[in-house]
């Protein structure tokens, strides 16, 4: 991509972002609307700017929560992925399962979670960041090891492979690119799930924490300077694994939005 | 070492002999349910080395049925088939035979030498032979300068070719292919038809060679096998005889044109039956 290209793809929303916000300024002074309804972003920015050390340590909690639950459920989700492929009996019993589970707002197990483990601990959260993610992973990577070309099976077996030969040539790297497109779904998901968790009561450290009790002592252009601080946290997680899946992608000639070159 | 030349002598003398043998073949999909599929009954067929046979019928005739009982890569529901002396099975364990598809079958996350290398990696060789190995392949299909590009970097033609040089890689003494430039637009095809003549002429490989064209079966054949369809079978054996120097003029050439009418002629006869067939499916069903 050249620079002029940059430039036309960037100003359109710089533009516009820029007229929003100014507007959004505008109609809170010229309709007197009150901060408890909704603040400037002025005062927004300048209660970011005053409490950015906390937020970014607020951000650092519920960031490394999410951080953990996207390895740890990256990790079980890609060896379960595994297994299934390996038996087939567990797949016919537990994919189903996986795919109903992932329909459900898992999120309300949080509840559960804080009940069974100490509620001031990390634990509930990251668990709930994990579950989430796990089944996202799980579902993606096992289709990317089954669904291999008909062509390349026949190919294989033409060439007297090995079922372990068939996994390590062509399951495997089939799989790839499923896992990364899971990681780009769970990565915003898993800093979305690691704030609401916190809306369910514990320790105090988050930045979901921090946007609810501030609004609950009134405190609004500074709960908003935490949402602000949100936003740029998960699409630090969003870019990161957009990024992956970009190099990825490019080694296979995949061009973004579908097809091959 | 005197024994295992003994051995190899025996098997020379075997492939010699004949490439694949087909004795009373059959095979039924969905047995015993409503939806069985008689996809071919009773086939025999030889092949002798060297030889280049192609398999020609609608769609429906079992040709690419037939072609992958020749490959062990579905069993036969009655009779046998032997290659190069074996069984189907045994010879797709020794990688006696290479194979082509419709569809190249790339690897794309492989280069172009590295998805040369694939049976040879698969067969254990080490790194440095089968290097030199997928070089001389891509040599052979004039395709040397691409072998470290990606396989999407290619056109199509390109990349059958890529598949013809994999399938090669192993020299084996026969290549099974399905159609492969079923793909390819018609000046393409008849660049690969020649390229695929100089190719199996110089390593003396038998050809099983499976194609809707007839002009390209025609072109290609020592020995084109016409099928019908329900059940798929074996109706005629046509010796084509065009010499082994073809070229462009070859295509021009009045016995060539006799040979298409006579294939055509061949395939007549059931295909109307065959449209008549799916008409009343259709109407009926």
């Amino acid at each position: 991509m050249n620079a002029g290209r940059v430039v036309r793809s960037v100003w359109p929303p710089i533009v516009f972002g820029v007229a929003f916000l100014g507007l959004w300024e505008l109609a809170v002074v010229v309709f007197d609307w009150k901060p408890y309804f909704l603040p400037k972003p002025s005062s927004i920015w300048s209660a970011f700017v005053d409490n950015v050390s906390s937020i970014h340590s607020a951000a650092a909690y519920s960031g490394g929560n999410a951080l953990v639950g996207l390895v740890v459920g990256t990790v079980l989700g890609v060896a379960m992925s595994f297994l299934l492929m390996r038996f087939r009996l567990l797949n016919d019993m537990i994919s189903p399962l996986a795919v109903g589970l992932n329909a459900i707002p898992i999120i309300v197990m949080v509840a559960v979670f804080n009940i069974m483990f100490a509620i001031t601990s990390v634990t509930p959260r990251r668990l709930m960041v994990t579950l989430v993610v796990y089944f996202i992973v799980l579902i993606n990577v096992a289709k990317g090891l089954r669904q291999v070309e008909p062509t390349h099976m026949e190919l294989l077996r033409s060439f007297a492979a090995t079922p372990s030969q068939v996994l390590r040539k062509a399951r495997v790297p089939n799989a790839v690119p499923y896992l990364f497109t899971a990681l780009k779904i769970a990565a915003p998901v898993a800093v979305i799930t690691a704030f609401v968790a916190e809306y369910f009561g514990g320790a105090q450290d988050g930045l979901g924490q921090r946007i609810t009790s501030n609004l609950a002592s009134s405190r609004n252009a500074v709960a908003w300077a935490y949402v602000l601080g949100a936003c740029v946290l998960g699409l630090a997680f969003y870019l990161v694994s957009s990024v992956l899946e970009g190099i990825t992608n490019k080694k296979r000639g995949i061009v973004p939005g579908g097809g091959t070159r | 070492m005197i024994g295992s030349d003994g051995d190899r002598a025996v098997d020379d003398r075997a492939v010699e002999a004949v490439a694949v043998e087909v004795e009373a073949a059959g095979r039924v999909f969905n047995a015993g349910t409503s939806r069985q599929v008689d996809a071919l009954v009773d086939v025999d067929l030889v092949v002798g080395p060297g030889e280049f046979v192609s398999l020609i019928g609608p769609s429906g005739c079992g040709k690419s049925t037939l072609l992958r009982l020749v490959a062990n890569l579905i069993e036969p529901t009655t009779g046998t088939v032997r290659v190069n002396g074996k069984s189907a099975a045994e010879a797709r364990l020794a990688q006696d035979y290479g194979m082509a598809f419709q569809q190249a079958g790339l690897f794309e996350w492989r280069s172009v030498a590295k998805n040369v290398e694939l049976p040879l990696e698969l067969k254990g060789w080490d790194k440095a032979q089968r290097r030199q190995r997928a070089m001389e392949m891509l040599e052979l299909v004039r395709l040397a300068d691409f072998a470290e590009h990606r396989p999407w970097q290619l056109s199509g033609g390109m990349q059958q070719r890529v598949a013809i040089a994999r399938a090669l890689a192993s020299h084996p003494s026969l290549l099974l292919m399905d159609e492969p430039f079923g793909a390819l637009d018609e000046m393409t095809r008849e660049h690969m038809q020649a390229e695929l003549l100089r190719i199996c002429g110089a390593a003396r490989t038998s050809v099983v060679f499976v194609t809707h064209s007839i002009p390209e079966a025609v072109y290609l054949s020592d020995r084109v096998v016409v099928m019908s369809p329900r059940p798929g079978r074996i109706t005629h054996v046509i010796d084509i005889g065009l010499g082994t120097e073809r070229d462009t003029d070859t295509r021009e050439d009045p016995a060539f044109y006799t040979k298409v009418t006579e294939v055509r002629e061949a395939l007549r006869g059931f295909q109307v039956d065959d449209v008549a067939d799916a008409v009343r499916e259709v109407v009926d069903g």
